[in-house]
């Protein structure tokens, strides 16, 4: 059993410590909003934020979060208000949407730390994310937009 | 397994489109929409509401619910569809609810695509785009009549403003709403013709009003669903393990530690690999590290390697005793060639990629005794229904497929693999749910291939410049001999997605294209733009070879081939003019091309360097005109356009699949190198729509041009080089520098 929060509310699962965190927060708690790409740390669709730090849910065990703070896209906000989710919806960034958790987790970290970041400091950040859709563009403006916004 | 499909021919799904000879009158489907498969959600929350058509449903407090017959997969038809029978009848978009369709061909169909659901083929747009307009109008007239019977007032003095019904005269108004409360629908149904079709300048959203998609809410907070996010009740987990060299099969399987698993199930002989069932995913997936299992080894598939076989097609291409099937034959151009002045001759060449969805494929059913119930990221509803049929052996009749939202399709997701795998699992444990979930591993090694192809391509020249003859002969393996025999077969060995894009709207005194198939058996299928991804590879850098060998712009090169053809000539123009083609860029070049594919004219400039040493090309700008006949929505067409250059360029540069004796040697996103962010040029879209015209598709209109834009770049910028072989690896690039 590994206890941790999620979300703000804590969690028990009773699972293999080394069941790979995504499955626990897709499978055993249902928050679905988590994406599987690779399984592998290649493509960033799994990101969530572990003690606030953007970590891929697919190379993380059960075990590794035991007592701390994980946040998925479902918390990143309570209504979806977050300033990066509005700029996502104003740039009309998903196509297919699969990447755009992981790529939203990804970014709110950014700005966290960096509240006007440069389009390289931007590109240099999110290029372990992979969009097959290949909406970087937008994802750039939708970027630029909530540092500028908010 | 094969994939046995009966596709029925063109024909109008009657229920929901009544087509009458002469006119084109509509009768809408009335009522009976409660007793469909899906109609469990839509039922419980409109009954007793006013329900013109097997469409759309109005509730009481205004709401318009739309159903959306094709399959969400990032191309924006969730939106694109319900909003042109919401112009039609004129409901007010922000009371708009949008509905997934069940499975049910006759009812939702695509009129223009053999009256299945299978979104595919760029056709979706093209072949809804005037039934459902037709759909919406006539739901207008029945609001009409019902407003004209509450109001007492003849229906003549009626007419419409988002949402409401209006009377002229007294200026009386009666809401959407207030007629679902209070009306009753008229029967028989007022009949309707085209010519009650809004006229461009009536439309309130098509080509007037970028809509936010329906579907970007969802999936900006992690609640749109996905496939691989259905949970149901009492749910078990799949996987599959499938042989490394397709067609084998488990001779023996060691499952003495897998099965001994903590929440391991079942382990599963199947015709095509081993399942396994659990409780946990996590579960299954360790087991599938314990399995050992030892393949037969009998598979002609092992005779397969990719870098040896381009190489024989490309042998067959060029020698010109071999004959294949015409897919196209205007004139004599073998005769007109023999007999010119000057001969252009080329081999191009491309190698497999994979399709690389971001969802991996997957998909849950449930079975029953007498009924099977599949959730899946389908392309094709229609065809899911008869392959877990087969696979559970039942009747189509008996199966309830649920379309989800897709992560990706790209051609990939029309398949079946995914679909057998879950009902195959689900047959074993009857009455509890099981989700299959590939891993990326398995989703790159048994993909569904573009074609290795290659292609030779003969034009011959008058001493003036004049061409003679074209011709342009595909060496490849077949699609539809997989997917569609009776297909392939009726049109007599030809396939016309393979060749698809090699027909061209160039004026051409002569020109002849020939399908040589070649058969070697590994699974090849349908990559975003087909036959044209490649085939407008091939022809638009030859005919910049042309416009080089006879020493004049490539612009005007094409130009001179389209005098007929000025919407080409516009797109051409307008790209030629954003990119300021002429002015020379230090240590970089532009390369120009066109393509005519899925009803659209595009053109794209892309500005190239190359890093010598390295052989690394880099696109550093791209402008592209596209001219999609009536620009429904254009916000949603410039993302189109930039992610398939973007995909485009992806392709040309960085992905291939090596098939070595039977092997894919990739296996993730570390060896399947993708376009990332650090990597994409700026894009700059232009679109000249045109609300008189149709639309063409919107998916895949813009990778064909990207490709043949970065080869002819290139040799403008390295006094001819050619690049000729997809995908431009740094170790060819400087093959064609040095050589
Ligand atoms: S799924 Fe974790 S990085 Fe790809
Ligand atoms: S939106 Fe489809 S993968 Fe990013």
């Amino acid at each position: 059993m590994t206890s941790f929060t999620i979300n703000g509310r804590v969690v028990e699962i009773t699972a293999e410590p080394d069941t790979p965190l995504l499955w626990a927060i897709r499978e055993h708690l249902k928050l679905t909003g988590t994406k599987y790409g690779c399984g592998l740390a290649q493509c960033g669709a799994c990101t969530v934020h572990v003690d606030g730090e953007p970590t891929r849910a697919c190379v993380t065990w059960l075990e590794d979060v035991a007592g701390k703070e994980v946040t998925t896209i479902e918390g990143l906000s309570e209504d979806g208000s977050h300033p990066l989710q509005k700029s996502w919806i104003a740039e009309q960034v998903p196509q297919c949407g699969y990447c755009q958790s992981g790529q939203i987790m990804q970014a709110a970290a950014l700005l966290k730390n960096n509240p006007a970041p440069s389009r390289e400091e931007i590109v240099d950040h999110m290029d372990g994310n992979i969009c097959r859709c290949a909406t970087y563009d937008r994802i750039i403006k939708a970027i630029q937009r909530a540092a500028r916004e908010s | 397994m094969k994939n046995e499909l009966n596709v029925h021919t063109r024909s109008i799904s009657r229920r929901s489109f009544l087509i009458t000879a002469g006119t084109v009158g509509i009768a809408v489907s009335y009522g009976n929409l409660a007793s469909q498969a899906f109609a469990a959600t839509i039922a419980t929350e409109t009954a007793g509401n006013y329900r013109p058509n097997a469409w759309v449903t109005i509730d009481h407090d205004g709401t318009v619910t739309i159903i959306s017959p094709a399959s969400e997969m990032g191309q924006g038809v969730m939106t694109t569809l319900p909003l042109l029978i919401a112009d039609e009848m004129d409901a007010e978009w922000s009371k708009v609810k949008v509905v997934q369709s069940p499975s049910d061909a006759e009812k939702y169909g695509n009129p223009g695509f053999y009256g299945i659901q299978l979104t595919g083929g760029s056709e979706t747009v093209r072949g809804y785009y005037e039934p459902l307009r037709l759909v919406g109008a006539q739901t207008r007239m029945i609001l009409l009549h019902s407003a004209a019977e509450i109001l007492d007032k003849p229906v003549t003095e009626l007419n419409t403003e988002p949402g409401m019904v209006v009377h002229t005269p007294t200026q009386t108004r009666i809401s959407y709403g207030e007629i679902s409360r209070l009306g009753k629908i008229s029967d028989p149904l007022p009949q309707i013709s085209k010519t009650d079709l809004k006229q461009p300048e009536q439309w309130h959203y098509i080509g007037k009003q970028d809509l936010p998609r329906i579907d970007v809410p969802s999936k900006v907070d992690g609640s749109a669903i996905y496939g691989i996010d259905v949970q149901l009740p009492d749910m078990l987990y799949g996987a599959v393990i499938r042989p490394p060299v397709q067609g084998e099969t488990p001779a023996t399987i060691d499952d003495s530690e897998a099965k001994n698993v903590v929440g391991i199930t079942r382990i599963v002989r199947l015709p095509y690999g081993v399942g396994i069932i659990g409780e946990t995913i996590e579960a299954t997936i360790r087991a599938k590290e314990m399995l050992s299992i030892e393949w037969t080894t009998g598979s002609r598939i092992r005779n397969y390697s990719s870098a040896s076989l381009i190489d024989e097609y490309r042998k067959a291409g060029s020698d010109l005793s071999q004959t294949g099937v015409n897919a196209v034959k205007k004139g004599e151009a073998a005769q007109a060639i023999a007999s010119s002045d000057i001969l252009i001759e080329a081999d191009y060449l491309s190698d497999h990629v994979y399709h690389a969805t971001m969802e991996p494929m997957n998909a849950t059913a449930l079975v029953s005794d007498d009924e099977v119930e599949v959730w899946a990221p389908t392309q094709g509803p229609t065809f899911t229904q008869g392959f877990a049929a087969q696979t559970a052996g039942t009747t189509t009749d008996k199966v309830k497929v649920h379309t989800t939202m897709l992560g990706g399709g790209f051609g990939r997701r029309a398949e079946r693999d995914f679909v057998d795998d879950a009902v195959s699992l689900a047959k074993e444990v009857k009455g509890r749910p099981v989700k299959v979930v590939w891993s990326r591993e398995d989703d790159v090694r048994h993909g569904k291939y573009r074609p290795l192809v290659a292609q030779h391509v003969r034009v011959g020249l008058t001493s003036s410049g004049a061409i003679s003859g074209w011709q342009h002969r595909v060496a490849a393996d077949s699609i539809f001999a997989r997917t569609l025999p009776p297909v392939f077969e009726d049109a007599g060995g030809l396939d016309d997605v393979v060749t698809e894009g090699a027909d061209f709207n160039y004026d051409m005194p002569t020109h002849e294209v020939e399908y040589l198939r070649q058969d070697n058996g590994l699974d090849i299928g349908y990559w975003r733009a087909v036959g044209c991804g490649y085939t407008k590879f091939a022809v638009e850098c030859v005919i910049d070879e042309i416009a080089a060998t006879r020493n004049i712009d490539p612009a005007q090169q094409r130009l001179e081939l389209l005098a007929g053809e000025p919407r080409a000539r516009k797109v051409i123009e307008n790209t030629v003019k954003m990119s300021d083609w002429s002015r020379p860029r230090e240590g970089r070049a532009l390369g120009l091309a066109y393509s005519d594919s899925f009803g659209a004219h595009c053109a794209a400039v892309a500005e190239v360097s190359v890093n010598r040493e390295n052989g690394q090309i880099r696109v550093h700008k791209v402008w592209t005109s596209v001219d999609p006949g009536v620009a429904i929505q254009p916000q949603n067409i410039e993302a189109q356009m930039t992610g398939a250059i973007t995909h485009g360029i992806s392709h040309a540069l960085y992905e291939q699949i090596n098939v070595v004796n039977g092997e894919v040697q990739e296996g993730n996103f570390d060896t399947y190198r993708v376009i990332r962010m650090s990597e994409i040029p700026e894009v700059e879209v232009s679109i000249l729509g045109d609300p008189t015209q149709k639309p063409s598709g919107m998916g895949e209109v813009g990778l064909p041009p990207i490709g043949p834009a970065i080869a002819n770049a290139f040799a403008r910028l390295t006094d001819g080089a050619r690049l000729r072989h997809y995908p431009f690896l740094p170790e060819r690039v400087l093959e064609a520098l040095n050589g």
